[in-house]
């Protein structure tokens, strides 16, 4: 692995001097990453840190400055559905589903827009496949507004999976999940990436970040301020500081030492 | 399955009566039964951008002014009335592409509102415009050689098939990818973006053909009165009552636009009449009592009775 991240394959995801403003707010400053093939990159930080406008930056819902190279090719600048069809597919903190139609129809949806699907039957037919990869097969008719919590965050991931992505971002997914039901999310989420899909998750649950990711970036004021490995970035001096607090930092290390 | 046979039957009922009707009635029922029509098919056309894609639209009076416009100037110049009616549909399309580009940037009331105001700009452009338009004065239509049965007959087909053409349009779109795609939009804007739908296109889409619809309707009006002014073909009630009609049967469905304008027609032809003087504020109580007892339509009032 190593050395084919110093090799000459390029990052699938390449974000140079990123920022995004907002008035006289820097949400997102000067931010540089790269995402490789494979990879489960976890991006944590503070309420208000600007992970939720990275994604939002790399998906194109909203303006931002710098260069971003997807796969080699330039997608600064593009329209969100420019974007998902190059083969970005996000899901939202608040889930964002088409809420009077069924599962299946919103599943659908992802394989359709996206290309994945060359017609509409076309389409229903892969979205059952990714329903019952999701554990959501017995829910496929019901409409998503009558689905528990954890069953609509699991459409967000079917209806971003329908669409083939190469990269998956997912913003949050496992928050307000029991804990039964976050197991069951880690899994699909080892799952989708053993298929060489890179993906990118917010995360709160240190649990979740350091028993998943292969890396974890740091936002702080919308400021990269750690990126490496979980240990070294959940050790590092910063970011305890910044987000995780000196006492989960003591417990980490008294977890470490027994 | 039973689905299928109950639009069969009703397609194959509704040109039946609509063939006897042809040759049955006389010329002031013909006259009826061209209003009926031209008024299925603007509502059928209203529900495409405004039902199903769920874009509250007040662009009818606007598109059915230009299609009426477009078709009797050409007609004027002696392009014959087929030809001009397609071009009433055509010019009203582009106008809708070209809008559209602009307005379908807006969201809820604030579409509503911008739509609203291109009726008011193209029936100012129209009234000042004189060398085109003929300004206030409006424009006169060659009158047709034809004894009075045979032009209610030729008008009654004319609208008639152009409501057929609205409700087959409706159709195919409802159960195509575009028809899906005015769903999600209509369900989650933001989200069919993110999952790769170009929601600018559909919509526009959408817009173009009820555009087209309404400015046949017009153009088909034009020739059938002879005479045309600003006020009469630009009228806001013209946007107003296809909405009306759509949501009465049960906006975005296919079925509940052409249901809708059967019973709007029946109920304006019956009461409306009796209340000349104060038929807007008849109107104003329609709108609040759909609003309160009938906010999914007639098709739908069962299924929601259940739900609940």
């Amino acid at each position: 692995m190593e050395t084919r991240r110093e090799g000459r394959v390029s990052a699938l995801l390449e974000v140079q001097g990123v920022s995004v403003r907002f008035g006289g707010l820097a949400a997102l400053d000067d931010v540089s990453l790269k995402a490789e093939q494979g990879e489960i990159l976890g991006l944590i930080g503070p309420n208000g840190a600007g992970k939720t406008t990275f994604i939002n930056a790399v998906s194109g819902a909203v303006k931002a400055r710098g260069s971003m190279r997807f796969d080699g090719s330039s997608i600064a600048g593009l329209r969100p559905h420019q974007v998902a069809r190059l083969g970005i597919a996000r899901t939202y903190q608040m889930v964002q589903p088409f809420p009077e139609m069924s599962a299946l129809d919103n599943v659908a949806a992802g394989a359709l827009f996206s290309g994945a699907a060359s017609s509409l039957p076309d389409a229903r037919k892969r979205a059952e496949a990714v329903l019952e990869r999701v554990g959501l097969a017995q829910q496929a008719r019901r409409p998503a507004d009558e689905l528990t919590l954890a069953q609509r965050k699991r459409l967000e991931v079917a209806k971003g999976l329908a669409s083939r992505p190469r990269m998956l971002l997912l913003d949050e997914v496992n928050a307000g999940l029991s804990g039964p039901e976050i197991d069951d999310a880690l899994r699909l989420i080892r799952s989708i990436a053993a298929e060489g899909v890179v993906v990118l998750l917010v995360e709160h649950l240190m649990r979740v970040v350091s028993s998943l990711c292969d890396r974890v970036i740091v936002l702080h004021h919308g400021r990269l301020i750690a990126n490496g490995d979980p240990a070294s970035v959940l050790a590092d001096e910063a970011v305890i500081e910044a987000y995780l607090g000196r006492r989960y930092a003591e417990r980490a290390a008294a977890r470490g030492r027994a | 399955m039973t689905e299928r046979r109950a639009i069969t039957g009703s397609w194959i009922a509704a040109i039946a009566i609509s063939v006897a009707f042809f040759f049955a009635a006389d010329a002031y029922a013909l006259r009826l039964g061209t209003l009926l029509a031209m008024y299925v098919a603007l509502a059928s056309g209203w529900n495409i951008i405004g039902g199903m894609a769920g874009y509250p639209s007040f662009a009818t009076a606007a598109f059915f002014g230009l299609g009426a416009y477009a078709g009797a100037l050409v007609q004027q110049k002696g392009v014959p009335m087929p030809l001009a009616w397609a071009f009433g549909a055509l010019v009203p399309a582009v106008a809708a592409l070209a809008i559209g580009w602009v307005v379908l940037r807006l969201r809820g009331h604030y579409f509503a509102i911008a739509s609203f105001a291109v009726a008011i700009v193209l029936r100012e452009l129209t009234t000042n415009w004189t060398s085109l338009t003929g300004g206030g004065m409006g424009v006169n239509l060659p009158v047709l050689q034809i004894s009075v049965i045979e032009q209610a007959r030729l008008f009654f087909a004319a609208q008639t098939t152009l409501a057929a053409i609205a409700a087959a349009i409706s159709a195919l779109v409802a159960y195509s990818s575009l028809g899906f795609a005015l769903t999600c939009i209509r369900q989650n804007e933001t989200a069919a973006g993110m999952l790769g739908l170009d929601a600018r296109r559909a919509k526009a889409a959408a817009f173009a053909l009820s555009a087209a619809l309404a400015g046949a309707a017009g153009a088909i009006y034009a020739s059938s009165i002879f005479y045309i002014d600003p006020g009469d073909v630009f009228d806001v009630l013209i946007a107003v009552k296809p909405i009306l009609m759509a949501m009465l049967g049960g906006a975005g469905t296919v079925a509940g636009p052409v249901l809708g304008a059967a019973v709007f027609f029946g109920f304006e032809q019956t009461v409306w009449a009796h209340f000349l003087s104060i038929h807007s504020g008849v109107l104003g109580v329609l709108v609040v009592a759909l609003a309160l007892f009938l906010p999914r339509g007639l098709l739908r009032w069962k299924r929601a009775g259940k739900a609940a």
